[in-house]
């Protein structure tokens, strides 16, 4: 397992440290005793690759615990709306719970993101650096509140703040004709709705989208910000000029992770949201944010203790766990790529 | 951008009057509207912190400053005499089970990413999988411990398997942490411990890791704050308990974050004995988080930055 190389890789020639690593002297040296390196390196080798088997144990007992379940399934699992675990042949569908899920992250996506933003630029391009510092700590201490505070903070406070009825009423009178935004009978206020859970999502993913972009735009080149200046550029031409583009693709791969997250988050929506009664789910297809609802994430954690003893009910969990897996696991992958592109150019 | 205002006669009036020593009207305009909107962004985002605080203080304090808050637990027939000391010591026997197993763990392959893999293959393989990991939903790691302990192992519900869980959701940030501080110790401190002829291992243990232990514990310290609060492992795999317990082996046990979802499955969230857990929980997590600050500060200190 240790080859001779592996021992003095990072040794490089001491007279030129940034050189590309060739073989030096000190590279074939022997060390004293190998015995030691060896049991060091199998241990952390062993670990590290069990660590990458771990994704794919993962997935395996995923899929093994949803199969009983999904062979069972009378529905159609991709577009069925309602969810029946109860009697031998079941009757599941993901397609409320992937609405629900998509258009809650999706809303409050749209929220954090120009916050987040333009939290990052003040950081980075505006405060002077005695303010900097202390609001970046605040901003990461919101990251710190755990999600479960957001839900009973959400639902009890917040749902019952006056102006998000405003708005819900501003929103239903003028953007009414879209069918997310229809207003919906016995939801009369915003207690319980995919649009209150969306705006505490938004406050969640807020840090995660700043701090990744408080990064990239700290590494705007000096050089481009002074030329512009130089230029008599204002602070908002240096920032739409040199700054946001140079940022581009961290904003974005940031706000892919902050997407990553919120589909997943658990405890806040299980909280915030109310549940719509299956007949309702089955009568017609209701698109308005402005009615309840459930997550996959709310889904698992609300009917869970009923689940725990019977295989089929858990199966069908399971392998709704198992799609919230996979699309988050897509999410991420793209925020990776477009991170890794923006690092090359 | 000039050759089109010369073009255009209306802009050939504007540029008679073009005073150059500072903006025009509508580009000192944007840059205030720009520069509101970061003002207001900012307000806004600090907002919701200082709010969420308030509330838990204004209606969790009450429970805090009485003594029995510290010393019982919910087995007290007047709910006035609650206290949370079993899902305090519950909470923090979970976050020490779970930083057990997972700082080994992460530091091991931390190590070898960054001091025995670097640039190889199997490194990009490994970090691959531990982005995966980073992005894994706290309830399917839930889901897959389940499947794995009770469902496959025939095992039942208890805080070992809560903090194995925990561990899937703790290790890529410790580790992802570590792997940055490692980087950050100058290859000149490596090569002088080599050329000593000190074995590699030995190296790492008494050269790389004490270099950058701080900021190491910084790390272990916010991984730890995160899975503290995490609760959604604890649903699956723990039910809830009013009584003392420290014996990780029962499926019936109490944390912080249960006592809130307990709350709610029952339908009674909006009491003292809940917010008052949610403020223990704050305090318990922010705490943590203002140490691992404290920490970072002094050793990018003594980094000389």
């Amino acid at each position: 397992m240790a080859e001779p190389n592996h021992v003095a890789e990072p040794v490089s020639d001491p007279a030129t440290p940034d050189a590309p690593r060739r073989p030096s002297a000190a590279a074939q040296m022997k060390p004293p005793s190998r015995t030691g390196d060896r049991v060091f390196l199998g241990f952390s080798s062993t670990v590290s690759v069990l660590m990458a088997v771990l994704v794919l144990v993962i997935f395996v007992f995923l899929v093994k615990a949803a199969i009983p379940a999904l062979t069972d399934n009378d529905s159609n699992f991709f577009t069925t709306r309602t969810w029946s675990t109860d009697s031998s042949p079941l009757n599941f569908g993901i397609a409320a719970l992937v609405w629900t899920t998509a258009i809650s992250a999706i809303i409050a996506l749209l929220i954090a993101v120009p916050l987040a933003i333009g939290v990052a630029l003040f950081i980075t391009q505006m405060a002077p650096k005695r303010l900097a510092g202390p609001v970046a700590f605040v901003v990461d201490l919101l990251a710190a509140v755990p999600s479960i505070i957001f839900g009973l903070w959400g639902s009890i406070v917040l749902g019952h703040f006056g102006f998000l009825n405003g708005v819900r009423s501003v929103l239903i009178a003028v953007l009414g004709w879209i069918p997310i935004f229809k207003e919906t009978p016995s939801w009369s206020d915003v207690g319980g709705t995919i649009f209150l859970a969306s705006i505490v999502l938004a406050i969640m993913i807020l840090p995660i989208i700043t701090a990744t972009s408080r990064d990239v735009m700290e590494q705007t080149p000096r050089d481009q910000v002074e030329a512009s200046l130089a230029l008599g550029a204002t602070r908002w031409e240096v920032i739409r000029m040199a700054v946001l583009p140079h940022s581009r693709s961290g904003i974005i791969s940031g706000s892919m992770l902050g997407l990553g997250r919120a589909l997943g988050e658990t405890l806040a929506v299980t909280l915030i949201l109310q549940q719509v009664s299956q007949m309702q789910l089955k009568r017609l297809f209701n698109p308005s944010i402005f009615t309840g609802g459930d997550t996959f994430a709310s889904k698992i954690a609300r009917d869970f203790p009923e689940a725990l003893n019977d295989p089929k009910s858990l199966g069908a969990l399971v392998a709704s766990g198992l799609s919230l897996f996979v699309i988050t696991f897509f999410v991420n992958a793209a925020a990776r790529t477009i991170a890794e592109r923006g690092v090359k150019r | 951008m000039t050759s089109t205002s010369t073009t255009s006669p209306a802009a050939d009036a504007v540029e008679h009057e073009l005073d150059l020593t500072r903006p025009s009207g509508s580009r000192t305009a944007r840059n205030g509207c720009a520069s509101a909107f970061m003002v207001f962004a900012t307000l806004l985002a600090v907002i919701p912190l200082v709010w969420v605080l308030w509330s838990a203080i204004s209606k969790g304090i009450g429970s805090l400053l009485s003594a029995s808050w510290w010393t019982s637990a919910m087995d007290s027939a007047d709910q006035a005499k609650w206290g949370a000391l079993h899902a305090i010591v519950g909470t923090i026997e979970i976050g020490v089970i779970t930083s057990v197993i997972s700082i080994p763990i992460a530091l091991l392959t931390a190590i070898y990413l960054v001091e025995y893999a670097r640039g190889k293959k199997i490194a990009r393989v490994i970090s691959f999988a531990v982005d995966v990991l980073t992005g894994v939903p706290s309830i399917v790691a839930a889901l897959f411990i389940f499947a794995l302990v009770v469902t496959t192992l025939g095992g039942h519900q208890s805080a070992w398997a809560a903090s194995l869980a925990l561990v899937i959701l703790m290790v890529p940030t410790v580790l992802r942490s570590t792997e940055e501080m490692l980087k950050l110790v100058p290859d000149s401190l490596r090569e002088a411990s080599f050329a000593l002829g000190i074995p590699k291992w030995k190296t790492i243990v008494s050269v790389v890791l004490p270099t950058s232990i701080s900021g190491i514990i910084t790390g272990i310290v916010l991984g730890l704050a995160r899975v503290m609060g995490e609760t959604a492992p604890l649903i699956v795999l723990l039910q809830f308990n009013q009584y003392f317990t420290v014996n990780p082996n029962t499926p019936t046990f109490a944390t912080l974050p249960t006592i809130i979802s307990n709350a709610y499955t029952q339908g009674s969230a909006d009491t003292p004995t809940v917010w008052g857990a949610a403020l223990t929980l704050i305090i318990l997590v922010m705490g943590l988080n203002i140490i691992a600050k404290a920490i970072s500060r002094r050793y990018l200190r003594r980094m000389g930055k």
